[in-house]
């Protein structure tokens, strides 16, 4: 027996792999598996960040956060007559957009994109039974005209400053997914291709093809032998899910990996480390980007509901320092919710410095004084705060210790509290079940109108059934009127100093208190040249054409 | 003996309709379903759209009527969809299960081929400087966080040796490399799963051999001038066996659940990390099928267990 075993591991041991030749294979390392392939069905960044390689929409933000064509060949504006206005019978401002599909746009099997997808994938996407989750973009479609075989023009219901915008408009190939959408719409989610025949080339139009999925593990992706634009460089990508950081982090150092993804990688710290480790074999690149760190406040509370108490919090927040000692200075001290990378970020807002004196001087005119080592009210009240946030999540956690000790210093009772996310984010926060703060971070792309998360039309409730994002109850009629104004102001400037005047209130009125721009980690090969991290909701693999291996 | 097989069978089968009612209400009880999630990461979700998702989901029913629903299709050999995968619930678990079993058996052989033996020498010499030293890796192995070993075992053997790969199950890329490949694939996980188990089946081994050490029989052989291997293996041991075979049964079950730690760990896509999964997002076809085979088998190893244990035992009898 000891001598089978001994046999086993030298035969184990042995075969250790050989060196890697020439590089014809980039392996990329994420923390996540994507569940469903169908471009149209639940959003997940895994599968963005996959089908990033393997599919095109109609426009997309790139790393300079301009809005770009991806599968059409312009964008249509007012300037150059693709866009035309419209007025509904209800006398309302609407818009007529024309797109062009490029001629050489083909699906993997060579089969061409044409307007009969782009039709096949709106009628898939405004059907109620379809499954498709944001079916809002298909709703606002009033009619899609097919001009000829590549050319087709789109009515929409109103006229918005981002009209031209078809982001999450992902064509389906009509040739593959109509035999199965067809029949029966209503168990399409069940039966499309992008989930029983996944490695199907036609149902790619991206520079890569999805050649293998082994569930849980890893998907191959190889060239598409169709793809018009530049060559990409690998002959393959391989995505291996690992979902534990750490080991995610010794597949890397073994070889395992050859980069990690920074949209689903490593958390902060774990990247800084590494990074302080300066293995001459990676660049560690942080970017900076649209993930608002921020305190929720319920305005219902009565003491929160005070401005003067909420500006308090922030006089008391050292948040510079937060950045320098448990970021390396990485993650931007958060000012508002308009990242300063965002075309309409405002650079003269109120901002709040660390300062206790102010703070001290605020919480006394809100009637909150300090006696002994609490601050208390006129009914002898103390002025206590839970802050609650998602477990698991190390920065939060650390970020919430240290503003639990700088209010404390400030007479205020802290009491911390962490959920796991799933509780946190399906009833804590979207029930409004917090009593006090809650910490957490909202996604968003450039430009984004918060109109969810600030609008008083978007409180959840039970009679709306919990929808909206306006978790703090916040209602302002004149925030109200900058939203809706901002929406369908065309000319640029004018819609800058509307932005402004939203950034100026909500630092003014403090309905969330303003953390940190989250950074995340780009682990990648000296190598490796070409990526460009977008700090958006698009994500880098988008461009995987440029990706260059450059030993 | 057919009656007592036939009576086992009618309170396995109660068992697993109570344990289906059971994991149904827990799933049904948990906060917010997989729209309410969506509703949080999706600022465009409207409320149309999430009672239209609810509804297409089944969610806005009541538990009850969801679950007599799932319970009349299983009654009639229909399984379902997974909600997360949009595939057939055995389509789903297949590649898992055969997954979590090469992994799970691997690692059960390997350790009871080193724990038995250590068990059996540690008993031999109760007391001894040998029996203390096994005692304290038997101790130190059952202690071990399985996590933590995994890392240990990926930095020393993959990361600083350079000698085994860190995670998953075949090479990236290619056709994955072949048997050797997935042999490398799998050492550490199944080193880790087998040091984590193998203190619990020394200790067993080595209690059942001392108890049996006093017994009447041992001295009877001694008497007739038995060698002490020949008691050992052949008299001892074969007695010693039978609380071991418990265990063992009660174990089969795991395998088929696998190992959520391990899986997560060296990225093997098994049923610990599916069943993780399928009830943290709601998918209740998926969770229960994976759930009821995970029950259906311990049932079925507490069976054999009880066969096996006639079959060595001529003093039980199965009526």
């Amino acid at each position: 027996m000891p001598s089978l075993f001994r046999l086993l591991l030298t035969i184990i041991v042995l075969a250790v792999p050989m060196a890697a030749g020439a590089k014809d294979q980039l392996a990329i390392g994420l923390s996540q598996f994507p569940a469903s392939l169908h471009p149209n069905m639940e959003s997940m960044m895994a599968k963005a960040y996959v089908l990033g390689m393997t599919n095109r929409p109609m426009t997309a933000f790139d790393a300079k956060w301009q809005l770009v064509c991806m599968l059409c060949e312009r964008l249509p504006t007012f300037d150059n007559g693709l866009a035309k206005r419209e007025t509904g019978a209800d006398g309302k401002a609407r818009v007529a957009l024309t797109y062009t599909l490029p001629a050489d746009a083909f699906w993997g099997d060579g089969t061409p994109v044409t307007t009969e997808d782009v039709l096949f994938t709106w009628e898939v996407g405004r059907h109620p039974q379809s499954g498709v989750g944001n079916a809002e973009m298909y709703r606002r479609i009033l009619k899609i005209e097919a001009k000829d075989a590549k050319t087709f023009t789109v009515h929409l219901d109103r006229l918005t400053f981002d009209y031209n915008a078809l982001n999450d408009f992902q064509p389906l190939p009509a040739h593959l997914e109509r035999d199965r959408f067809s029949p029966d719409p209503a168990t399409y989610r069940n039966r499309s291709l992008y989930d029983h025949d996944s490695t199907r080339p036609g149902l790619y139009n991206g520079p890569y093809r999805i050649a293998q999925v082994v569930a849980g593990s890893h998907l191959v992706l190889e060239r598409n032998a169709h793809w018009r634009g530049t060559k990409p460089d690998f002959d393959r990508v391989v995505v291996r899910a690992v979902e534990n950081t750490a080991a995610l982090e010794a597949q890397l150092l073994s070889g395992g990996v050859d980069m990690i993804a920074g949209e689903l990688g490593l958390p902060l710290e774990q990247g800084l480390a590494l990074a302080k480790r300066d293995d001459p074999r990676f660049q560690v690149i942080f970017k900076s980007g649209l993930v608002y760190e921020h305190m929720d406040v319920n305005l219902d509370n009565p003491a929160l509901a005070d401005r003067r108490v909420r500006q308090a919090l922030m006089y008391g927040l050292d948040r510079q320092g937060m950045s320098r000692q448990l970021f390396d200075g990485r993650q931007p001290v958060a000012h508002t919710q308009v990242n300063p990378l965002d075309g309409v970020h405002a650079g003269d807002v109120p901002t709040y410095g660390h300062d206790p004196a102010k703070a001290a001087k605020l919480l006394d005119e809100a009637g909150w004084i300090l006696k002994g080592a609490s601050r208390r009210n006129g009914k002898g009240e103390a002025l206590t705060v839970e802050l609650i946030t998602t477990a698991g999540n190390r920065s939060r956690e650390l970020v919430s210790q240290v503003i639990q000790g700088q209010w404390r210093a400030l007479g205020i009772d802290v009491r911390l509290k962490a959920e796991p996310p799933r509780v946190f984010f399906a009833e804590t926060v979207t029930k409004r079940r917090f009593a006090h703060l809650a910490l957490f971070a909202w996604v968003s792309a450039p430009e984004n109108v918060p109109r969810t998360t600030l609008h008083s039309s978007q409180v959840p409730s039970a009679a709306n059934n919990w929808t909206g994002q306006n978790y703090t109850g916040y209602a302002d009629p004149r925030m109200d009127t900058l939203l809706d104004a901002i929406e369908v102001e065309l000319d640029k400037p004018k819609r800058v100093e509307l932005w402004r005047q939203l950034q100026h209130l909500y630092a003014q009125d403090l309905p969330a208190l303003p953390l940190f721009f989250r950074a995340e980690a780009y682990v990648l090969p000296r190598p490796l040249t070409g990526v460009e991290p977008t700090g958006h909701q698009d994500p880098s693999t988008m461009w995987i054409e440029h990706w260059r291996w450059r030993p | 003996m057919s009656i007592w097989l036939l009576g086992r069978l009618a309170q396995a089968a109660m068992v697993l309709a109570v344990m289906s009612v059971v994991v149904h209400g827990l799933m049904g009880l948990m906060p917010g379903d997989p729209i309410d999630l969506m509703i949080a990461s999706d600022p465009n979700l409207t409320a149309a759209d999430a009672m239209r998702l609810k509804a297409l989901y089944g969610l806005d029913q009541p538990w009850g009527q969801r679950y007599l629903a799932w319970a009349g299709q299983v009654v009639q050999g229909e399984l379902g969809y997974s909600r997360l995968f949009a595939q057939p619930v055995l389509a789903v678990i297949g590649p898992a299960l055969v997954n979590s079993l090469t992994l799970m058996l691997s690692a059960l052989a390997l350790s009871l081929l080193l724990a038995v033996p250590l068990g059996m020498v540690a008993a031999l010499r109760p007391g001894s400087a040998v029996d203390h030293a096994i005692n304290a890796f038997a101790f130190a192995s059952a202690s071990l966080p399985t996590f933590w070993l995994g890392l240990m075992l990926m930095l020393v053997f993959a990361v600083s040796l350079g000698w085994l790969p860190a995670g998953g199950m075949q090479s990236l890329g290619g056709d994955g490399g072949g048997v050797i490949d997935s042999l490398r694939h799998m050492a550490l996980p199944v080193a880790t799963l087998a040091i984590a188990g193998l203190g619990q089946y020394a200790r067993h081994t080595r209690a059942a051999m001392l108890a049996e050490a006093g017994q009447d029989y041992i001295r009877t052989a001694r008497a007739k001038g038995c060698g002490p291997a020949r008691i050992a293996l052949k008299h001892q041991w074969r007695n010693a066996l039978l609380p071991l075979v418990t265990l063992l049964g009660l174990e089969f079950g795991s395998l088929f659940s696998g190992a959520l730690i391990t899986e997560t760990v060296f990225g093997w896509p098994g049923m610990g990390k599916l069943i993780n999964d399928a009830v943290m997002g709601n998918d209740f076809n998926l969770a229960l099928t994976a759930l009821m085979l995970a029950t259906a088998m311990t049932l079925a190893g507490s069976l054999l267990a009880d066969m096996a244990m006639a079959r060595l035992d001529p003093r039980i009898s199965l009526r």
